[in-house]
């Protein structure tokens, strides 16, 4: 379904006769069984479930990774195009698609051109050798005599042959595996990898195309809207279904246990319906008893814990010659996704089947749940990725399918649009965790970092549809037979769930790392982007500032002197350069700037960011004023698509560090609305300087995650620097400045 | 019950509630996909189309008060070759992530553009601070505006 071109499409002409051809076991059965592969292949071999070419010269890519609005189709073309030696324009996608899509697993974790751009370029690689190879039997030529342009393969003598002449010929030339010893061409060779091509999705989104799952409009549809319970642990005891099944244009009112929905003719209808619903529905008293919002940072250590050293180091012998020793804890607050448009789904059951459209980030994983809760065998429900407002992570969109879906199992035959109400979605998304970093370390007396020890405590980060032991979509939970949640996944380093990012990246020859996954979770939680990784790095990274100017030295100095990877040193000197770093230049009461590094997940992109502030002394707000980013991502793919990638993740981070919390008070989620829950507005988006060092021979690594923590962190070091306060709760807020300014 | 409004430039009389959001209708009725629902409360901008030269929250807006306003969507600004200088500009800064906002903000700077058409980049980002972006799209949607404010002046 997600296909896109240059040129607008009807959602009806996509619906191409394409079958899958890959096997229905899950993605983990294949994952590690040939190591020499792209870990995407070996789950997906054959040549024909990724690429074809048709009898007009047309390539169609399937790819099992989602448009999440980070670019991704546009990147995964261009590499694709690439090794087949076919122009862009060429080129159409398929994505995500459990009918159709190779099984990419999720779409997550800056790993889609990492692993899914890897296994494409492997693909394309195989496919551009099958169809020369055959071009080249029958022009009688060797592959030294041809060259390749835009699908067509010359001879020196003037003949050619275009791919679709010879899939005209060989129609299952490219059904076959994909060869484990397949060559791509090297970095010299790429004409539009590295370029910085427009984004293939942006023409519809600034058209009016269809462009959205939203936007999708099939014949009889129905619109269908959820009413949810007041609060966690409440239960449905009364409900005015006769009533709200009197107002103009309403079909059904679906009630199951605590799930209740409402489904109407028109969309203002479903709306009135459900105000109409939440009236007249009676739900008992049972809550769950929340945290105290406002001590988080002394409560979450006292909770029941799993408890792991993760990395550890040099314990067998005490630290020596110590000068000083150095603690402090850190925080943040439970965050919201707060996606521009509320979750959205639309569902279909006829004839047995159940299809579902959905702005999910793993269509495979979601279809096996589906499946699961509406008692249907797998192979009878299909999930189709079309894109939805940003997602930045594991928000509504899998449980607004399953709403759907129960929704549209009440009214077969008809499709049912449902899409979430904004105070559903700040309510009942899931939400990213609050976590406290704790970090203790010693200062040898030559000024160096001789002891580290570390702790950081949150709930689990990862909480996806197709976990085992339960199932994690929210309608599932309030059933009449409900189902359980997964318990909360243990995900091992460098990957790690709460504990992403809290290894350090530094030389520490004495080290000690514990994670304390806090498994019973009062609120709601899942993944936002960057998991523990934004808590950790600013945790971290504060503290490094912390030690710096404890040891009488320069931040990036300081950072320096305990880093040996040169790629690690290359950034951090660049962002110091281009942000003219004086070193140990104090702030001036007033203005201020501070430096960050750090690399993602410790394998992926590198990003030092340098933060410039202004305090308003009488009020305590922070304006920022400047932002240098220096990244390392290895061979760029897209340009100003990773440009864009920074700046926003940038700005997302400046606005959870800033400004965001998510609140309740002791019974239930206060934050339902844009009122409770401010974000960055354009008047304080600072200008933003980015700059990706040059590897074209390195990897590519994904860059839409590597800015956040080091921002948040920068910008608490710009403050420190500023004013001479060290504050470690996020968010900044003016009123904790102006509390610690007198 | 039927309501008469004019969209795009052409007249449609559709049997809808008077106090029917714009919105719905624009999207359900006349299969509009640029205005986009948000937050049904006016709070994000999402939905922003044009009555006559204002910007106007169509979500929150009744059909029944449309009256004689030319209503405007991003469909009715420019589309396939003929683009308008807005959208020219937010695709030469490719001027978004996942584009849901794209229609709100491209119609908030339509309606910014016709009261002033040279504003300073001040003057833009105070202006357009009714329109939410979560992606962080920001500082490429002022530069867009700038240029689309440049090149319609001349």
């Amino acid at each position: 379904m997600n296909t896109v071109r240059l040129s607008r499409r009807a959602f009806g002409k996509l619906a191409v006769a394409v079958v899958a051809t890959f096997s229905l076991a899950p993605f983990s059965e294949f994952a590690w069984s040939e190591p020499d592969l792209p870990v995407d292949l070996r789950a997906n071999r054959r040549l024909d479930g990724w690429i074809r070419v048709d009898e007009e010269g047309a390539v169609t890519i399937f790819t099992g990774k989602a448009e999440l609005g980070q670019g991704i189709l546009t990147a995964l073309s261009q590499i694709a195009a690439d090794e087949l030696d076919v122009n862009l324009a060429r080129v159409r996608m398929i994505s995500a698609d459990t009918a159709r899509s190779p099984n990419e697993n999720y779409t997550f974790g800056s790993q889609s051109v990492e692993q899914g751009g890897a296994a494409l370029r492997a693909a394309a690689a195989q496919a551009r050798a099958v169809l020369v190879g055959a071009a080249c039997r029958h022009l009688k030529v060797s592959e030294a005599d041809i060259r390749v342009e835009d699908g067509a393969i010359l001879v020196g003598d003037g003949r050619r042959i275009t791919y679709a002449d010879i899939v005209r010929d060989e129609h299952e030339l490219l059904a076959c595996d994909i060869a484990a010893d397949v060559t791509p061409k090297r970095p010299s060779e790429y004409k539009l990898v590295g370029k910085s091509v427009p984004r293939i999705d942006l023409p519809a989104k600034f058209t009016g195309g269809a462009a959205f799952v939203q936007d999708i409009r099939l014949p009889g549809m129905l619109f269908g809207r959820v009413v949810r319970p007041p609060r966690y642990g409440a239960k449905l005891v009364s409900v005015s279904e006769a009533s709200v099944m009197r107002l103009p244009g309403v079909v059904a009112v679906v009630r199951d246990g605590n799930f209740l929905g409402v489904i109407a003719e028109r969309e203002e209808q479903a709306i009135a319906a459900r105000r109409a619903l939440i009236e007249g529905t009676q739900w008992s008293a049972d809550f769950v008893a929340l945290p105290d919002v406002d001590h988080l940072q002394t409560a979450l250590p006292q909770w029941r814990s799993e408890d792991k050293v993760i990395s550890q180091a040099g314990q067998d012998t005490p630290a020596s010659s110590i000068a000083m020793q150095l603690e402090a804890t850190y925080s943040r607050p439970y965050l919201s996704h707060a996606s521009i448009g509320p979750s959205c789904s639309v569902a279909q059951f006829r004839n047995g089947h159940m299809t579902v459209w959905s702005h999910t980030q793993g269509v495979f994983p979601l279809r096996g749940n589906l499946a699961t809760v509406l008692e249907m065998p797998t192979g009878t429900v299909d999930v189709v990725h079309v894109p939805g407002s940003g997602c930045y992570g594991h928000n509504g969109a899998d449980d607004v399918a399953l709403d759907a879906a129960l929704l549209a199992r009440e009214v077969e035959g008809r499709p049912v649009k449902v899409q979430w109400m904004r105070d559903d979605e700040f309510a009942w998304a899931p939400i990213s965790p609050a976590m406290v970093m704790r970090a203790k370390a010693a200062l040898s007396r030559d000024g160096r970092i001789a002891d580290w020890n570390y702790e950081v405590w949150s709930n689990s980060h990862a909480m996806r549809p197709g976990q085992p032991g339960g199932v994690n979509l929210l309608a599932a939970w309030h059933l009449a037979k409900p189902f359980q949640p997964s318990p909360p996944p243990e995900i091992p380093q460098p990957y790690g769930n709460g504990d992403r990012n809290a290894v350090p990246v530094y030389d520490l020859p004495r080290r000690r790392v514990t994670n304390h996954l806090l498994p019973d979770a009062p609120i709601r939680t899942s993944s936002l982007r960057t998991l523990g990784a934004h808590g950790n790095v600013f945790a971290i990274e504060s503290f490094m500032d912390e030690l710096a100017l404890a040891a009488n030295a320069d931040p990036v100095e300081f950072r320096l002197a305990h880093l040996s990877d040169p790629r690690a040193i290359a950034v951090v000197r660049e962002a110091a350069n281009r942000s003219g770093w004086q070193p140990e230049a104090k702030g001036d009461g007033q203005r201020g700037r501070g430096f960050a590094y750090s690399r993602y997940k410790n394998i992926g992109a590198y990003a030092a960011i340098v933060v410039d502030v202004r305090i308003e002394r009488s009020t305590g707000a922070i304006s920022v004023t400047n932002v240098t980013a220096a990244i390392d991502v290895g061979r760029v793919i897209n340009p100003d698509g990773v440009k864009n990638q920074i700046e926003g993740g940038v700005v997302q981070a400046l606005s959870w560090a800033l400004k965001e919390r998510v609140m309740f008070d002791r019974k239930q989620i206060a934050t339902r609305g844009w009122q409770d829950y401010p974000i960055l507005s354009f008047a304080e988006v600072p200008p933003i300087d980015v700059v990706a060092l040059e590897r074209p021979d390195q990897a590519s690594l994904g860059a839409g995650e590597c800015s956040l923590g080091p921002t948040g962190a920068a910008l608490a070091n710009a403050v420190a620097n500023a004013v001479g306060v060290r504050l470690r709760d996020l968010p900044l807020t003016p009123e904790k400045v102006l509390a610690r300014l007198v | 019950m039927s309501i008469s409004i004019a969209v795009n430039g052409k007249r449609h009389v559709l049997p809808v509630a008077a106090e029917t959001p714009l919105l719905y209708v624009l999207r359900n009725d006349l299969q509009l996909n640029g205005p986009k629902f948000g937050c049904g409360e006016a709070q994000c901008g999402a939905c922003t189309v044009m009555l006559d030269n204002d910007a106007t929250r169509s979500c929150v807006f009744p059909v029944g008060a449309v009256g004689k306003a030319r209503v405007t969507t991003i469909e009715g600004l420019g589309h396939g070759e003929r683009l308008h200088a807005l959208q020219k500009a937010f695709l030469a800064e490719q001027a978004a992530q996942c584009g849901y906002c794209s229609s709100g903000m491209l119609m908030a700077a339509k309606a910014l553009l016709e009261r002033n058409p040279n504003p300073d980049q001040a003057t833009i980002r105070r202006e357009m601070a009714g329109q939410k972006c979560r992606c962080g799209a920001h500082n490429r949607i002022v530069r867009a505006i700038q240029r689309a404010a440049q090149e319609l002046r001349g």
